[in-house]
């Protein structure tokens, strides 16, 4: 029991956990009932639910960005890219005659996840066939991709009226939010092929040490590709689920600084930008952390204006808890106190009793 | 110790230290004593604590427990800077400088001589020269360090602790990629620091050469300390001794052995591969090449030869721009290491840290790496089976410590490459590429993986084996490759051929004959 205590107090994820668990306790005194979940018309109701359901679209998002950035990547290009798959499913749907019938919502989402697939092996050839630097690379369709979302919507904010459609960012599926089920599906069937099968290791590996990977026979190229197409496919989910959620496309603020908030999840989570070890667990806890310190500063009455300086205060605390940097000072420091202190608090007195 | 050394003239005083790792004791309460003037020599296997000593030495480390006194006075590193500060300068087993600064600027780094607030970069070039100099450097300040070779960029970095005015210099294996003229160099260059009192930690593999220069040697054992002698009163066998910890006859064992086979391995005769005019430009000249199954082909030559660039061409690491290559009669192209790992050939890289080993993986990962990529991603060895095959190989190697979940970074040298050497033989090709395998490794090391090497070639696998050390390409090799100037100058078979030959061939008419040849 203990062993498994020390365990978790040494994993990455146990400072992120902390900040998790303190936010939460902020939020129960500030606002007794904050942990109340309520059941109306078989659906789950409660601030517990709202943040699982707003940062759906984030943890779509951060599950593709931990495997790029495993593998010393990273993808600006997915904020653009929600926008784009909503552009497209809201045109599609808008000019289509019949946008209440499933079967056009289906083939609308569809053209949209294919789409963003298509964007991510864009992506993915820039990275790994042409050899440029993983954030110009993406940087070149995170600016050109909001270009390519305002043409489509012809600069237009496109309202929809489409009940199946709507179905993604206000349904339910057995009581939960349809968005929290598919990002927990998401994440749970992400975990199980990424750890049950060697893509783990190879992408660790690819991460920790390109040559060797290449020297061992790794074809990392193909890898890579894969890694930014599943990353850009999740981003256009989660453009979706977004512009469902709004009811609208708006080619200027879907998925704006989503890019951001899912590199900083992935940070807390305790996966480092230098690549390497990656944990999808970790980057759950981050996501939970982002998004309950947003409602928190909702509820303890802070203006929504200093979100961002919030947000900046939260990253610092990870960052140092995380950093190997202070953890040895702290670890330092608690020795210091406990060894000399002893005798020097001895000796003056037995002086003064000589004396 | 018979010589009035009191603890009390020690520079160097460190008592009880004590290093521990998640899961390794690196340093078990080791005493260690260094006194001015004189020339101190830490030996031990890969693994014995040596390089913990030094980092804790020169404060990379914090000790767990245990004191160090730097002259008398108490001390207690937190960084590399504070032990730099206090006078104690390093130059480590692989170049730690930056090969994309000049070597005035390589120098000089974090001691740049200012004027008037900014970098005085003619008085830079004028203290590097006149350091150059009084080593007998001949290189160029102003050129980038990147574009000398490993043994100058060694030379720059020694150039640059004497610079610190060190009163303690730590040579972590300063010699292993240096030839007979640039040992002796060096050892000029000791002698005269010697001379003007510094201390001097000399550790390295080569054990003439510990002779040659040390006044003292302590060796260490698994993390604990054997004992710290005078060199010229502990003969070499007792040292070898004290450091593996029992008697050492497999070298000996091995040559007999070798003399046994010798015939009837000569006469295989199945070639595996063959290559025909394989080359590439800047690299390595057009060259024919062949090896039989079961055959172990040296390469011999000197440091950039062309030795590592011709066996990187048959690994796939590097592409050829010319020539064709047949396995089993049947041509290939060997235009990537997956080609070439798919023909069975297995490629171990002279730089294990940059292209062998994943250091954040465990050595159960980096074991089953190959074989894994190998099955595809999509059909995963189960993790138990990947546990026996690292427990199998840790066991067969005696790879230290024995934890198949420890991380590879956390290893010693010598361990690190057996781990690299467990990947290969995981795969089980039908040619092994090794090069350099026993660099900066210990002698207990060395002869374990050239027993291996030799197991395997009487199993039937083919082994291209490149050392500096003759000796070592000799004891094992049907036949030798000799390298020059970027292209093979002869291949010889290896009936009793002796040191002396092989010297000859490699320096055979060359411009200058006379004072070439390599480190032994």
């Amino acid at each position: 029991m203990s062993a498994q205590l020390r365990n978790f107090t040494g994993s990455r994820v146990f400072w992120p956990v902390v900040i998790l668990v303190g936010l939460i306790i902020v939020d129960v005194i500030a606002f007794p009932g904050f942990l109340d979940i309520t059941v109306k018309e078989g659906h789950l109701f409660g601030a517990p639910i709202d943040i699982l359901r707003n940062g759906a679209p984030t943890l779509l998002i951060a599950v593709g960005m931990t495997l790029v950035i495993a593998t010393r990547g990273i993808d600006l290009s997915v904020g653009s890219i929600a926008a784009i798959s909503g552009a497209v499913v809201s045109a599609l749907l808008l000019n289509s005659p019949t946008p209440d019938n499933p079967w056009t919502v289906v083939q609308a989402v569809g053209i949209a996840l294919i789409l963003g697939f298509i964007l991510g092996v864009w992506n993915g050839t820039l990275v790994a066939y042409l050899k440029i630097q993983p954030i110009i690379a993406t940087l070149i369709l995170m600016t050109a991709g909001r270009g390519v979302a305002m043409l489509i919507t012809e600069g237009q904010i496109l309202t929809l009226h489409s009940k199946p459609f709507e179905w993604f960012g206000s349904g339910f599926i057995a009581g939960f939010p349809v968005a929290v089920v598919i990002a927990a599906v998401v994440l749970i069937l992400t975990m199980l092929v990424v750890r049950r099968s060697a893509l783990g290791m190879f992408i660790e590996s690819v991460g920790i040490n390109p040559e060797a990977s290449r020297q061992a026979g790794i074809r990392s190229r193909g890898l890579l590709l894969g890694i930014y197409a599943f990353c850009a496919l999740l981003a256009a989910l989660a453009g979706l689920i977004i512009t469902s959620d709004q009811t609208a496309a708006d080619a200027n603020n879907t998925g704006l600084f989503i890019e951001l908030d899912a590199i900083l999840a992935v940070v807390i989570g305790g996966t480092s930008l230098m690549g390497g070890r990656f944990s999808l667990i970790g980057t759950l806890v981050g996501v939970l952390v982002i998004q309950t310190l947003v409602t928190t500063v909702y509820i303890v009455g802070i203006p929504p204006v200093a979100t961002m300086v919030f947000k900046a205060i939260v990253v610092i605390a990870v960052s140092l808890l995380q950093s190997p940097t202070t953890n040895e000072k702290f670890a330092n420091w608690r020795k210091d106190r406990r060894r000399p202190t002893p005798t020097k608090a001895i000796e003056p007195t037995r002086e003064k009793v000589s004396a | 110790m018979t010589q009035v050394l009191s603890p009390a003239d020690a520079v160097v005083d460190m008592v009880g230290v004590t290093m521990e790792f998640p899961g390794v004791m690196a340093l078990d309460g080791v005493d260690f004593r260094m006194y001015p003037g004189e020339v101190h020599s830490l030996m031990g296997e890969n693994g014995a604590g040596k390089s913990t000593l030094i980092k804790v030495l020169t404060g990379v480390y914090t000790a767990t427990a245990g004191d160090m006194h730097l002259a008398g006075s108490k001390v207690s590193f937190s960084t590399p800077a504070q032990a730099q500060d206090a006078g104690i300068s390093t130059v480590y087993q692989e170049v730690n400088l930056l090969p994309n600064l000049s070597v005035a600027e390589n120098i000089m780094l974090g001691r740049e001589p200012r004027r008037f607030g900014s970098l005085d970069w003619h008085a830079m070039r004028r203290r590097a020269a006149e350091l150059l100099e009084g080593l007998n450097l001949d290189i160029d300040p102003g050129s980038l360090l990147g574009s000398h070779s490993i043994a100058i960029q060694q030379l720059v970095a020694i150039a640059r602790a004497v610079d610190v005015n060190a009163t303690v210099l730590i040579l972590d294996e300063p010699t292993s990629s240096l030839d007979t003229d640039e040992v002796a160099e060096l050892f000029r260059v000791i002698r005269t620091l010697k001379e003007q009192g510094c201390a001097i930690l000399f550790v390295s593999h080569f054990l003439d050469q510990v002779y040659e220069i040390a006044d003292r040697l302590t060796i260490l054992r698994n993390g604990r300390l054997v004992g710290e002698y005078r060199t010229e009163e502990i003969l070499k066998i007792d040292l070898v001794q004290k450091m593996i910890g029992k008697e050492m006859a497999s070298f000996s064992e091995l040559e007999q052995r070798h003399r046994e086979s010798e015939e009837e391995i000569a006469g295989t005769g199945i070639p595996f591969l063959e290559a025909k005019g394989l080359g590439r430009r800047g690299a390595i000249r057009p060259v024919d090449f062949s090896i039989d199954e079961g055959e172990v082909v040296g390469l011999a030559g000197l440091l950039g030869s062309g030795r590592t660039e011709i066996a990187r061409l048959l690994g796939g690491i590097d592409r050829a721009d010319s020539g064709t290559s047949e396995v089993n009669g049947k041509a290939v192209k060997l235009t990537s290491p997956r080609k070439a790992l798919s023909k069975r050939i297995a490629f171990a890289s002279e730089d294990r840290r940059g292209e062998g080993i994943v250091g954040d993986l465990s050595v159960r990962d980096n074991i089953a790496l190959a074989l894994q990529i190998e099955r595809g991603w999509y059909r995963p060895i189960s993790p138990k089976r990947v546990t026996e095959l690292a427990q199998h190989y840790i066991d067969a190697l005696n790879i230290r410590p024995a934890d198949p979940h420890a991380l590879v970074r956390n290893l010693s040298g010598g361990n690190q490459q057996k781990v690299l050497l467990a990947r290969w033989l995981a795969v089980a090709p039908r040619l092994l590429i090794l090069d350099e395998p026993t660099r900066g490794i210990d002698i207990g090391a060395k002869a374990e993986i050239q027993k291996l090497v030799f197991n395997l070639a009487e199993n039937g696998m083919s082994v291209l084996y490149i050392s500096a050390e003759l000796e070592e390409v000799l004891r094992l090799s049907h036949r030798v490759g000799v390298m020059r100037d970027r292209h093979m100058v002869s291949m010889v078979e290896n009936d009793s051929l002796s040191v002396e030959d092989l010297l000859a061939l490699i320096a055979e008419g060359s411009e200058d004959e006379d004072e070439k040849d390599v480190v032994a």
